[in-house]
């Protein structure tokens, strides 16, 4: 794609398996299975009750998908007032191109305090570049402080969910990497879903009081005023951002509002959407670093540039990651979120990480999906993804080429353009009367039996009536 | 009414009963039915599967076939679908003003079944007896793109002699989806598993759907596993009477 010459590709977290592979070994997985149904199915009806209620949904959503267009439409003058605010508050900013530039830029920040530890609010951004594993590479170990994340982490595991990050963990799975990971635990811990919070509590709060730098991403960022936002329900966000004397925030830069009037509208879509609340526990705002506090803020592009330039799928970077559209995924529902080997799982992740790396390095993701829409009826900002999807697939075929299916493809085209062609073709069914009950379709037939062909076609009925 | 009746390619090769039923039904109702010979498929394989430019000239000779139609017809929401939201932008894209502006007015003239009935033609009992246990499956396409709400449901509450019990989970997708149910075969047999689940748990003999290809998907399931449930198109048990 010419288009997207010397635009930098996204790094880091962002591919893996080819998607059917990986849905294969994990539909396999029956614990995963009863989880992802359980907890899916719970959260679809709390945002159905939520989003019910408010007359003004439809409203409020067009008003979201609408200023999200707006910053993306005049990104780059955003952006900068947005620098020239946060500058004016002293907070240092931070440009990355790509995923290594962003960690080169917050190693190096972090190296500098002397720390070998920092404590971490949950961050879409630092998991998508792989900040964790940088800061490992320079001897400096990142705590994660939101609840499921720490989960993650300590069962050397990846996240599945946007939101629910160990979604396919279940309690009795949590209790074991408690025990076995994480020092001074009760060796009596219960699967006793308080007494596992409980114990999370008292492992972070001894890192809240003891590690000195803290990092963040943002759910939002107001290029007004240089605030940041982030929302979380735990409060562990709040005590990072709060306590510790280095913040450094990882913010994408399509997270930006115009202004502070904005984020009403958000602050209304997003918790009805991802946890089905009417507002979330703990929402942090701050504008410029605390008393005593050095702040800095790395504004990262990984692959965004690139996806704003294709008008076609540029409406990805509206998503807020709220992931009710994982939620209400049937696909994602069986599969789990690792199967898309991407930091973003689900309809959002199909469109968004083969934008971010290239189509052609994700080239199974655009294909993760049965079209069935609705993932954009639940979108709060009305991302239309499966034309977005159904667009992709198309960059898919260009990049690939000549393939036997694309010959097919071809042939077929050739056929069904032309009722004549058509009709003769159609007829040939009458001879795989017996071969459909016994020649099997790869991939079809390991479930499904074929239809047996008509002896005569309908058009053929209509002619001789 | 003179209604010209767009076929699809899947039920003229493959389901024709479908398209008789349709046929028969319209004409019962004391409307005239015409098969304009020119069309073919609607293309909405080929657009779905990335190959939009391929799917352009059948696009062309669909529009071609329907130009001087009052008003079509056909027995499925995913080939209507098709026609009135991907057609204009396929032929846009590929730089047919021309092509465009004619498939929207294609578009604004194309009807799913049940929305022809209940909107145009303003029924909801046609008449019909059919004295099954059916449950209803509300295709994707029909519900998320065409928004034919419970107009398919209000048709088969009309007809006599019904049992008509609800499908649970209704609106989640068969798992078909062209051709995911072959490049995601897994996937799609995972969604086909709780569908065919949900409908053998209704207890009914027939599962009814306005769209063949998700009935060929979850009737090549139910067939497969022996469940002895007949899979049928909405135009079939309307057609239906004593």
């Amino acid at each position: 794609m010419s288009t997207f010459l010397g635009m930098p590709a996204g790094r880091g977290n962002l591919t893996g398996a080819p998607f059917p592979e990986a849905a294969r070994e994990a539909l396999g997985n029956a614990q995963l299975r009863r989880n992802l149904a359980k907890a899916t199915a719970t959260i679809r009806g709390k945002r159905a009750n939520v989003v019910g209620e408010l007359p003004d949904w439809a409203e409020l959503r067009a008003a979201g998908a609408a200023i999200k267009d707006e910053v993306l439409a005049d990104l780059d003058e955003h952006l900068v007032r947005f620098e020239e605010a946060l500058t004016a508050r002293g907070t240092h900013v931070h440009w990355a191109r790509d995923a290594d530039e962003a960690n080169r830029i917050v190693t190096g920040l972090v190296t500098a305090t002397g720390t070998r530890e920092v404590i971490k609010v949950k961050s879409m951004a630092t998991a998508e570049i792989g900040l964790n594993e940088a800061l490992a590479d320079v001897g400096v170990h990142a705590v994660e402080t939101d609840l499921a994340e720490l989960i993650v982490q300590l069962g050397r595991d990846r996240p599945s969910h946007i939101l629910v990050p160990a979604i396919h963990r279940g309690r009795a799975e949590i209790r074991e990497i408690f025990r076995r990971e994480m020092p001074g635990v009760d060796p009596d811990l219960t699967a006793d879903p308080r007494a596992l919070a409980e114990a999370a509590r008292a492992h972070l709060r001894r890192k809240f009081l003891t590690v000195d730098v803290a990092i963040s991403g943002a759910n939002f960022g107001i290029a007004e005023t240089g605030s940041l936002v982030v929302v979380e329900s735990e409060g562990n966000g709040r005590m990072c951002l709060t306590l510790p004397r280095t913040l450094i925030s990882v913010v994408g830069i399509e997270k930006l509002l115009p202004s502070w009037r904005d984020l009403e509208v958000f602050l209304q879509l997003l918790p009805r959407s991802s946890t089905g609340e009417r507002m979330n526990p703990y929402t942090s705002v701050w504008t410029g670093p605390t008393e005593g506090q050095t702040s800095h803020v790395v504004l990262v592009d990984n692959g965004r540039t690139a996806t704003l330039a294709d008008p076609d799928g540029r409406a990805a970077l509206r998503c807020i990651r709220c992931s009710a559209c994982l939620n209400s995924c049937p696909v994602y529902e069986r599969t789990g979120g690792h199967a898309y080997g991407s930091t973003y799982p689900g309809p959002i992740g199909a469109v968004l990480s083969p934008q971010l790396t290239g189509v052609e390095r994700n080239p199974t993701l655009p294909f993760a999906s049965s079209l069935c829409g609705v993932c954009y009826d639940v979108c709060p900002v009305a991302i239309d993804i499966p034309s977005m999807l159904v667009h992709l697939r198309k960059r898919v075929v260009e990049a690939k080429g000549g393939t036997p299916e694309s010959t097919a493809m071809r042939a077929l085209a050739w056929v069904m353009s032309d009722a004549r062609r058509w009709r003769r073709f159609a007829r040939l069914g009458r001879f795989g009367r017996t071969a459909s009950r016994h020649v099997p379709l790869p991939g079809w037939s390991t479930a499904r039996d074929l239809p047996q062909p008509p002896r005569q076609t309908f058009r053929d009925w209509w002619e001789d009536r | 009414m003179r209604v010209a009746l767009f076929i699809t390619c899947l039920v003229d090769g493959l389901f024709p009963d479908v398209g008789k039923a349709t046929v028969r039904l319209l004409e019962r109702l004391g409307h005239e039915v015409v098969v304009p010979p020119a069309q073919s498929c609607c293309g909405q394989m080929h657009i779905n599967t990335g190959y939009a430019a391929q799917a352009l000239p059948i696009v062309r000779n669909h529009v071609k076939a329907f130009e001087r139609a009052d008003v079509v017809v056909a027995p499925s929401g995913s080939c209507a679908g098709s026609v009135r939201h991907q057609h204009a932008a396929v032929a846009r894209e590929h730089g047919d003003a021309g092509l465009a502006e004619a498939a929207e007015d294609t578009a604004r003239r194309t009807y799913e079944l049940s929305e022809f009935l209940v909107d145009v033609l303003g029924v909801t009992d046609v008449g019909a007896y059919f004295p099954h246990r059916v449950t209803y499956h509300p295709t994707c396409h029909s519900l998320r793109v065409l928004k034919v709400r419970d107009r398919p449901l209000r048709l088969l509450e009309a007809v006599e002699g019904i049992d008509l019990v609800e499908l649970p989970d209704a609106e989640t997708c068969c798992g078909f989806g062209g051709t995911f149910a072959l490049k995601n075969a897994d996937t799609s047999t995972a969604m086909l598993a709780d569908k065919m689940s949900n409908v053998i748990g209704t207890r009914a003999g027939v599962l009814t759907a306005g769209d063949s290809s998700c009935l060929m998907h979850i009737g090549g399931g139910l067939s497969r596993l022996r469940s002895g449930v007949r899979p049928l198109h909405l135009a079939q048990v309307l057609e239906h009477t004593r």
